[in-house]
């Protein structure tokens, strides 16, 4: 059979990687052609770490970079949480491909809506 | 504002005075390549210092590297504030240099460019730590909901810094600015223009609010 192969990687297989493990994970899948989807999304930190690892990886005519989106993370933070620095929750699925092959259509705050297509 | 709004604000600005602010305000202005950061940093320091940071164009990645501004001193409704003005090179997860040759560069200005602009964003990613604080332009006829904006928003939210969100470009027809708010409404927002000037004084007011 032809087509896109997808990982849909559980919160507990992310909850025990590490950051490096997770970066690594993603961007090698995503070299590979793969979609991934994420159950539970990446912090703030990993997020940056993860745009500074795939900007590294970018060949010109080989490897154009990723396309990642999630849903924005919760809104509501009271005041007490942001004087205990208490973490903004980011327990939200998440999207990732090349960039050459993943197009978001859509996004809102509930809904994403993209399309796949082979390279 | 209402009182206990007010006198949380005051805690918490008090809060961060004593225990972790200094002297330094160090604000970075970020976004995706092109929402206008460049034209933003050029018309503060333009209109409290007389200079400009850096070059302006439609080719997105044209800022490439982090240009510090040190000591603007912003006025605005008799208050003022001293700020470090940092513009930086447009965030995003992916570059084709075949984007900067449908913009009629040759391919080995394009495959330079990509280069470059990759070194850009991973100066920008960095610069974020060493920030006391984020105004965060977005092109207000785009759409808001990028991995970009929600990576800033939520490095900011992390670190308990202010963050300012301008919505660019409101002189254009189709402009969309609450679009913006509702985006993340969490946020203070501000819609202007940075090409035309307008609102500029609103935004000038909402620094002073939320950097002082
Ligand atoms: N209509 C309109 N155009 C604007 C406005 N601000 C900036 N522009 C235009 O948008 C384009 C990009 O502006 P820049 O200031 O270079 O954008 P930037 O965010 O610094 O872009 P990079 O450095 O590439 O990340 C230029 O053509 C500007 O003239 C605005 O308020 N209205
Ligand atoms: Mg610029």
């Amino acid at each position: 059979m032809k087509g896109i192969q997808m990982d849909l990687i559980s919160s507990d297989k992310l909850e025990r990687l590490s950051s490096v493990e997770k970066i690594r994970m993603i961007l090698d899948s995503v070299e590979d052609g793969k979609i991934i989807v994420l159950e539970r999304g990446l912090t703030p930190q990993e997020e940056t770490k993860l745009i500074e690892a795939t900007m590294t990886k970018i060949t010109p005519g080989e490897f154009a970079g990723i396309e990642i989106e999630s849903y924005p993370g919760a809104v509501h933070q009271s005041w007490f949480d942001k004087l205990r620095k208490k973490p903004v929750d980011r327990a939200r699925l998440t999207v990732i491909g090349p960039a050459d092959q993943l197009k978001m259509l859509k996004r809102d705050r509930d809904v994403i809506s993209a399309m796949v297509s082979a390279r | 504002m209402g009182i206990i709004k007010k006198i949380r604000k005051n805690l918490s600005s008090a809060f961060n005075k004593i225990f972790k602010r200094g002297k330094l305000h160090r604000i970075g202005i970020y976004g995706p390549p092109n929402a206008g950061k460049t034209t933003l940093a050029n018309r503060i320091v333009r209109d409290f210092t007389g200079d400009v940071v850096g070059s302006v164009s439609d080719i997105p990645h044209e800022t490439r590297r982090a240009h510090r501004r040190e000591g603007v001193t912003i006025e605005s409704n008799g208050s003022s504030i001293t700020l470090d003005i940092v513009d930086t090179p447009g965030l995003a997860t992916k570059i084709d240099f075949q984007d900067f040759m449908a913009k009629g560069l040759s391919e080995d200005e394009s495959r330079r460019r990509a280069k470059e602009a990759t070194e850009g964003v991973i100066e920008a990613v960095r610069w974020l730590e060493d920030l006391e604080g984020v105004i965060l332009v977005m092109d207000a006829t785009e759409d808001p909901f990028t991995q970009v904006n929600v990576t800033v928003i939520g490095n900011m939210e992390a670190r308990n810094l202010p963050l300012l969100i301008v919505a660019n470009k409101i002189d254009l027809d189709d402009s969309m600015p609450s679009r913006i708010k509702s985006a993340f409404p969490q946020h203070p927002m501000v819609p202007i223009s940075a090409l035309t000037g307008d609102n500029i004084d609103v935004m000038y007011d909402k620094i002073a609010e939320h950097f002082g």
